[in-house]
């Protein structure tokens, strides 16, 4: 019984995701001051992620396909009684509250929108027909203005995202991608309008922090101090002074990578990212030798978001990219993004292990 | 699966699969990105960040030095630091200043005069500066607000040492104060030494000797977090203590001294001849300098500044008088030097006439002294006498001798802002006036009227200069100074300046002999003062005419409104053979010399040279003779 589970899982894959829960706990302790509570709280969501990790790696890739539509649906509608009826915290409407426990339905998407548009693009075969770009197109777009409306930048850019990665790897025409950046720029000015001031602000001060050091700027500036200060070798774990002494803010969730870094240094930062890229390696192969479209468009997808993750987070954190809340995957403190990633590698898991079963 | 997607099958793949390779390459190049962007940050920039990052956390809290105690020649405490409690704001750490201030008047106490000195501070000095909105709070208030202190953010409660002087207004003029420092002390002080200091010298001793009693800044180097709170000490550099100075002054003099000088707006100085150390130093009428020490109110400051008094007036350093008879020792000596004979008699007939000229110079007595040699005429002041022998001499050898016995020039008190007073001379009126020099102002110079103005101070100085016969030493209110913490007095020396050497030395002994007969003769003016002295003394009355009197017409005081009656002075020193002490003393519109000022300096001399006068006698307790 225990062997049918575990034949499905991908070891290269877990033992990264062991090797980045095991450093998550450690940078945790330092940027959490040191409590046990918070290690507790994120070993649970680790063992919660891996279970379900467990649990959609048995799924077929096919079982996947099927669900596709409902899982889109459900998150649809869930987004919406969000903006109806959520919680408001930090000054955002992302919550629902299900008595029992409360979750971001914004994060369903994240798998739902992949999924769906890989559903409706593997219906009719490839290369992409310009009705189906438009239906694809409206798939993704709807969730991502539901998502901005309540309002969280980070979420809708990362669900918007592995749609169009989606849509990306379907094989979208050179031209048209070139067309689609150039209407992209040309909406900017009116994205800009959409924006809520301190998300201009953000993308402003991203040019130019100093120019707010104690205002805006003051989030970033803090942060590069801290990755720069760190040097190759780092200041020690325990020992970042800007950790230590709240410096960094979020140091927990969205900047834990500053913390890392700081403490760890350049070569242990480069380690990390090569993990990193390990893992997208990975999942990228799984995606390339895939036995359906399907499960090549969601693999594929999957593996981009991921990496995007990964990108957005640490060029935020060492002030390359604007401040929009991305956690830093697998590390950050925090579960429902947690939840999310472990059931995306737990499809990918079922790809490449469900691959043999198939009839050749 | 349908029989279409077979049919593309491998052409799907291959497409997905391409465009799988191409996101491969994007993502390897990204990361490559990220590395390099680390690289440049932790590896190129290393040393700018590493720099930033202890300016962060590393935090330098400097500590205000304990300013320098003042005391007494008798060790008695004359300017102290309190330890108070402050109530501060960081205003740019406030929302709303105006509410917050009204939250905060429910728990302490806030006058007008707070809330308007507070709010000059809000205009003058950056909101992130941390600055007090009061100080003194009582123990109830400091509790009120500690309790409450998490509703204020941006107020502090801090425990401070704050001056203050004991004796208040009777220092006053001598301490000075000190004051919090203005935007105008910014400009021309060391910002460094004053870090985490509030206050600085004002005026008086607090001023003049400011870098002696200000003492040394220390510093922590703290470790503070993102919220500026201090998370640890890392080091510590002590502050160094302002050094303690004692006075030549003696407290319980002075109080006695203005004591004498009763209701009279006026000044005396008295001085130790030996040394030149000030042993007293009063202007009337006084002011408090505690409320300066926080910033006085405008309103109460108004008050002082339209006081007809004037308290704000230092009268002993600033007040300039014209000296009257006081003058004529030193117009005697001029004389004798100048080979004028003490023999020489001249007939007091109560006028003096310039030759072709019909204008009567008269002598304060009428009916005139008769003949009279250079001695009587100094025990008797006869005008006429020195009429002739300042006519004889000239204004150039007068003003010579007058500013050699130190008239005219700082006398170099160590008090800020001296005037010099003023000898005239022909070049100065000249210079001052565009007019050249006119015989008669000569002759009323002889008995120092006319241009001489002497402040009370000199007019000390050149007392005791006369009781030691031609030695000059330089004022000091400042006798010793004391290291912080150690229990060696540094006396500080005597400074000499040229001395007033004359052809013969008897010169003195004649002048003196003169002064002491002013007092101890039956012809002196000042006879009545000197009835029943423990010890032989030498004075000199003098009267200052502060309006001219009309040709023909006669002064008399009852006539005359007060501020315009004559200035009464007195200048003396005892013993006479072997002088400690030479007063002078001046009392505005006091009339006479010999009746007001005489004995005035007659009860300062005999405090310090006997000692305080025993209480008045009190009725015998009734319960005695009951029991």
């Amino acid at each position: 019984m225990l062997r049918k589970f575990v034949r499905h899982l991908d070891p290269p894959l877990l033992l990264s995701f062991f090797v980045l829960s095991g450093l998550s706990l450690v940078v945790l302790y330092s940027s959490g001051g040191e409590d046990v509570d918070l290690l507790i709280k994120q070993g649970v969501r680790i063992l919660i992620g891996f279970v379900i990790l467990f649990t959609v790696a048995q799924l077929s890739p096919q079982t996947l396909q099927r669900w596709a539509p409902y899982i889109f649906s459900i998150g649809l509608v869930l987004l919406s009684l969000v903006l109806l009826f959520g919680i408001v915290g930090k000054g955002a409407q992302r919550w629902l509250n299900l008595g029992l426990f409360s979750f971001q339905p914004a994060e369903i998407m994240k798998l739902g929108v992949p999924m769906m548009v890989a559903w409706l693009l593997t219906r009719n075969p490839l290369p992409l027909r310009l009705r189906e770009l438009a239906m694809a197109a409206i798939i993704v777009v709807g969730p991502t203005v539901l998502v901005i409306l309540q309002p969280d930048l980070g979420t809708a850019l990362l669900i918007a995202a592995a749609g169009i990665l989606a849509i990306f790897l379907a094989g979208i025409g050179w031209r048209l991608i070139l067309a689609l950046t150039a209407a992209l720029a040309a909406a900017g000015p009116l994205m800009w309008t959409l924006l809520h001031d301190y998300q201009r602000q953000r993308i402003l001060t991203l040019f130019d922090p100093w120019s707010d050091p104690l205002g805006a700027g003051y989030h970033t500036i803090q942060s590069i101090i801290a990755v720069g200060s760190g040097g190759a070798q780092g200041k020690g774990w325990l020992n970042g002074s800007q950790s230590q002494l709240e410096f960094i803010p979020e140091r927990s969730t969205d900047f834990i990578f500053a913390v890392f870094s700081e403490e760890f240094g350049f070569y242990s930062a480069v380690l990390l990212i090569c993990i990193y890229l390990f893992i997208v390696g990975r999942g990228l192969f799984i995606a390339f030798n895939a036995q359906d479209t399907f499960s090549r468009l969601i693999g594929g997808a999957l593996s981009l978001t991921f990496f995007f993750y990964v990108f957005v987070n640490i060029g935020m954190v060492s002030g390359s990219l604007p401040v929009v809340g991305v956690p830093l995957p697998l590390i950050s403190y925090g579960g429902t993004s947690m939840v999310t990633l472990m059931a995306g590698f737990g499809m990918l898991m079922s790809i490449h292990t469900h691959r043999k079963l198939m009839p050749q | 699966m349908s029989k279409i997607q077979i049919k593309d099958y491998v052409r799907e793949t291959n497409l997905i699969q391409s465009r799988l390779v191409i996101s491969s390459i994007v993502v390897v190049t990204l990361c490559l990105l990220l590395v390099g962007r680390l690289y440049y940050l932790q590896i190129e920039q290393y040393s700018h960040y590493a720099t930033l990052s202890q300016e962060n956390r590393i935090s330098f809290v400097p500590i205000p030095p304990a300013r320098g105690q003042i005391f007494d020649r008798n060790s008695k405490v004359l300017a102290e630091n309190l330890p108070t409690y402050t109530l501060e704001v960081v205003p740019d750490n406030i929302a709303d200043m105006e509410a917050s201030l009204d939250r905060i008047a429910r728990l302490v106490e806030l006058s007008d005069a707070d809330i308007e000195r507070f709010e000059t501070a809000l205009r003058v000095r950056p909101g992130f500066e941390i600055r007090t909105l009061k100080s003194g709070l009582t123990d109830e208030e400091v509790a009120r607000f500690a309790v409450n202190q998490h509703l204020f953010n941006g107020f502090y409660l801090n425990a401070r040492l704050q001056r203050y002087y004991p004796f208040g207004p009777e220092m006053a003029h001598v301490v000075g104060y000190v004051g919090r420092i203005s935007a105008t002390d910014l400009e021309r002080i060391d910002r460094n030494a004053y870090r985490g200091t509030d206050y600085i010298g004002k005026l008086g001793i607090e001023s003049h000797y400011e870098r002696t009693l200000l003492g040394q800044s220390g510093y922590e180097q703290v470790e503070t977090n993102a919220h500026g709170r201090v998370v640890r000490t890392l080091s510590r550099v002590s502050p160094v203590a302002g050094k303690d100075i004692y006075l030549n002054v003696d407290v319980d003099l002075q109080r006695a001294t203005r004591e004498y000088l009763g209701e009279y707006e006026g000044a005396v100085v008295a001085v130790d001849p030996r040394t030149g150390g000030v042993l007293a130093f009063v202007s009337n009428p006084v002011y408090d300098p505690n409320p300066f020490v926080n910033g006085i109110s405008t309103k109460s400051y108004k008050l002082l500044r339209q006081n007809s008094g004037r308290p704000l007036l230092n009268r002993a350093l600033h007040g300039r008088y014209a000296p009257g008879s006081t003058v004529k020792p030193v117009m005697a000596l001029a004389g004798m030097e100048n080979y004028w004979s003490p023999q020489e008699k001249v007939f007091g007939k109560g006028w003096f006439s310039l030759r072709g000229s019909r204008h009567r110079y008269r002598c304060w007595k009428k009916q005139g002294h008769g003949w009279l040699n250079l001695h009587d005429a100094i025990v008797q002041s006869c005008d006429v006498y020195f009429y002739t022998l300042a006519n004889n001499l000239g204004i150039d050898k007068i003003h010579e001798f007058l500013t050699r016995f130190g008239m005219g020039k700082n006398t170099g008190i160590d008090l800020d802002g001296e005037p010099s007073g003023l000898v005239p001379s022909q070049e100065w009126k000249r210079a001052a006036r565009g007019q050249p020099w006119w015989p008669g102002e000569t002759v009323i110079t002889g008995i120092g009227q006319g241009y001489t103005l002497v402040t009370p101070l000199q007019l000390a100085m050149v007392t005791a200069t006369l009781a030691n016969r031609g030695v000059r030493n330089q004022p000091r209110l400042v006798k010793a100074v004391r290291d912080s913490g150690s229990s060696v007095i540094q006396e500080l020396k005597p400074n000499t300046l040229e001395h007033v050497s004359v052809r013969d030395q008897r010169m003195y002994d004649l002048v003196i002999s003169g002064m002491v007969n002013v007092v101890h003769g039956k012809r002196g003016t000042a006879r009545r003062s000197g009835l029943g002295a423990e010890y032989k003394f030498a004075g000199k009355t003098g009267t200052a005419q502060v309006i001219g009197i009309k040709q023909g017409a006669s002064y008399n005081e009852k006539n005359v409104a007060k501020k315009f009656r004559d200035h009464a002075l007195f200048i003396s020193f005892a013993p006479a053979d072997d002088p400690k002490i030479a007063v002078a003393v001046i009392a505005e519109n006091g009339g006479g010399g010999s009746r007001t000022a005489a004995p005035i300096a007659r009860k300062v001399m005999d405090f310090y040279l006997i000692g305080p006068p025993p209480p008045p006698e009190e009725d015998t307790p009734k319960k005695d003779d009951a029991a």
